[in-house]
């Protein structure tokens, strides 16, 4: 069975270590959240300028001058910190953000990302994507490994407009857990019940497969 | 207004000497931390032709969405325009012109030319469509794109605390652009919640001294919320 979005996201947890600062991009991502181990520290930076963001706040403690990147209200935890956006990026860009999760369109065997512009299509703007793709080492991209149709999202060679060149490492898709080397995929996990085969037909990239690929384990 | 006593008692004195084509940076992400009454007067002005410089452009009934309804900009230059309807409509007649600049790439643009740091270095946007036309090098094995800094005519700030004198403290996440705007702007207008005396705010606790600025004025703020999230109880 293809990963449900919470399981993208508690896969993703598995990845958090005692004492990281991580920045959570929109969407699958910031459901990561959810998923921090009871006893573990880890503070989450949101790029408008807030380190330690807490969880969505009631109506009584809402404030209008505290809000994440997705501009939704929320609140700061004990030893949080506020600055600006400036001070912000110099965090992100000067590679101090222990990990950065963040959605993709495409992803391709050099380690590129296209994540922020479809031509056609409305272009909304980029945000912060470019800056955390550039600046931080330790990235894992969330995204589908295919589109509906059963076209493949992880190819040869990206496609669409490029948020960054060269910069992804690590891909969970809800088929399997990749990581980008040597211009190819390798399959490190697969989602329970998804066969190789799958992963391999929906795979547009060079893959290299190994002889054991495990499955995720929640 | 006397000595370093920045105070002004109207918008009308706050803005005076804006005029059509000039280029303003504007304080604020989403709605959080806009100088609305700031906004409000440009739109009273009927200046046109203006270049801004925000990392948003507001929503359609609110913040810069009041400027983009009159067409009194010209070119926005921004991270993200999403939740905006009228640019949407602009951008794609082309009324409008659009410049896309990551965020920190536009927060270090700003941050730069208040320090007078006419361009700088940075690896965010190389090999996408950021770069294109742009000096790139590559610097200890890394390629690295030239990105010019940002200065501009009217600096549009909103702070939570000033005192006449022009020193200033943030709220939270409403600092955002605000902190580097103040110092990028040939004039830089402070809209305060609170203005106090010198001397009742904590020298070592403030975010932007007072000599970027040059003129404060007493707001009055709405604060509109962009998403209002709440936290799910365990039984709604």
């Amino acid at each position: 069975m293809a990963l449900t979005r919470e399981q993208l996201a508690q896969r993703v947890a598995q990845e958090l270590q005692d004492g990281f600062y991580v920045n959570l991009g929109i969407g699958i991502p910031t459901l990561v959240a959810n998923y921090i181990p009871d006893g573990m520290e880890v503070m989450l930076q949101s790029e408008n300028g807030l380190l330690g963001m807490g969880e969505f706040p009631t109506e009584e403690t809402i404030d209008p001058d505290l809000i994440n990147a997705g501009k939704q209200t929320v609140t700061a935890v004990k030893g949080a910190s506020f600055f600006s956006s400036a001070e912000s990026f110099a965090m992100i860009r000067g590679g101090h953000v222990d990990l950065t999760v963040l959605g993709a369109f495409e992803v391709d065997v050099n380690g590129s990302i296209a994540s922020w512009m479809i031509p056609g299509k409305l272009v909304k703007g980029m945000g912060g994507a470019m800056d955390l793709v550039a600046g931080a080492d330790n990235i894992i991209v969330t995204m589908m490994h295919a589109d509906k149709k059963g076209n493949s999202k992880l190819l040869p060679e990206c496609q669409l407009p490029l948020t960054g060149y060269g910069c992804i490492k690590r891909v969970l898709t809800d088929l399997a857990f990749l990581e980008i080397k040597d211009g190819a995929f390798h399959l490190i996990e697969r989602a329970p019940g998804v066969s190789v085969e799958e992963i391999i037909e929906k795979t547009a990239g060079k893959l290299i497969v190994p002889e054991h690929v495990p499955e995720m384990q929640f | 207004m006397a000595g370093l006593n920045k105070v002004v008692g109207s918008y009308e004195e706050a803005l005076a000497g804006l005029t059509d084509d000039m280029t303003i940076m504007v304080g604020g992400f989403g709605l959080c931390g806009i100088p609305e009454g700031l906004i409000a007067r440009m739109v009273e002005l009927k200046v046109k032709g203006l270049i801004a410089i925000s990392n948003n452009a507001g929503v359609d009934d609110f913040g810069l969405g009041l400027l983009l309804q009159n067409r009194q900009i010209s070119t926005m230059i921004a991270s993200y325009v999403g939740e905006n309807a009228t640019f949407e409509q602009q951008m794609l007649s082309g009324e409008l012109n659009v410049i896309l600049t990551p965020q920190g790439t536009l927060a270090e643009k700003i941050r730069a030319g208040g320090a007078g740091i006419p361009a700088f270095f940075t690896a965010t946007g190389y090999g996408t469509p950021v770069a294109e036309g742009k000096e790139t090098r590559e610097i200890k094995g890394r390629h690295y794109v030239l990105e010019d800094s940002l200065t501009a005519d009217f600096a549009l700030v909103r702070a939570w605390k000033a005192d006449t004198m022009g020193n200033l403290v943030f709220r939270k996440t409403a600092a955002n652009f605000n902190p580097m705007m103040a110092t990028a702007g040939k004039i830089t207008v402070v809209e305060a919640e609170e203005i106090v005396e010198p001397g009742e705010l904590d020298p070592d606790h403030i975010h932007t001294p007072g000599i970027y600025v040059d003129r404060v004025i007493k707001g009055t703020f709405e604060k509109r919320i962009e998403q209002r999230t709440i936290k799910q109880t365990a039984e709604a």
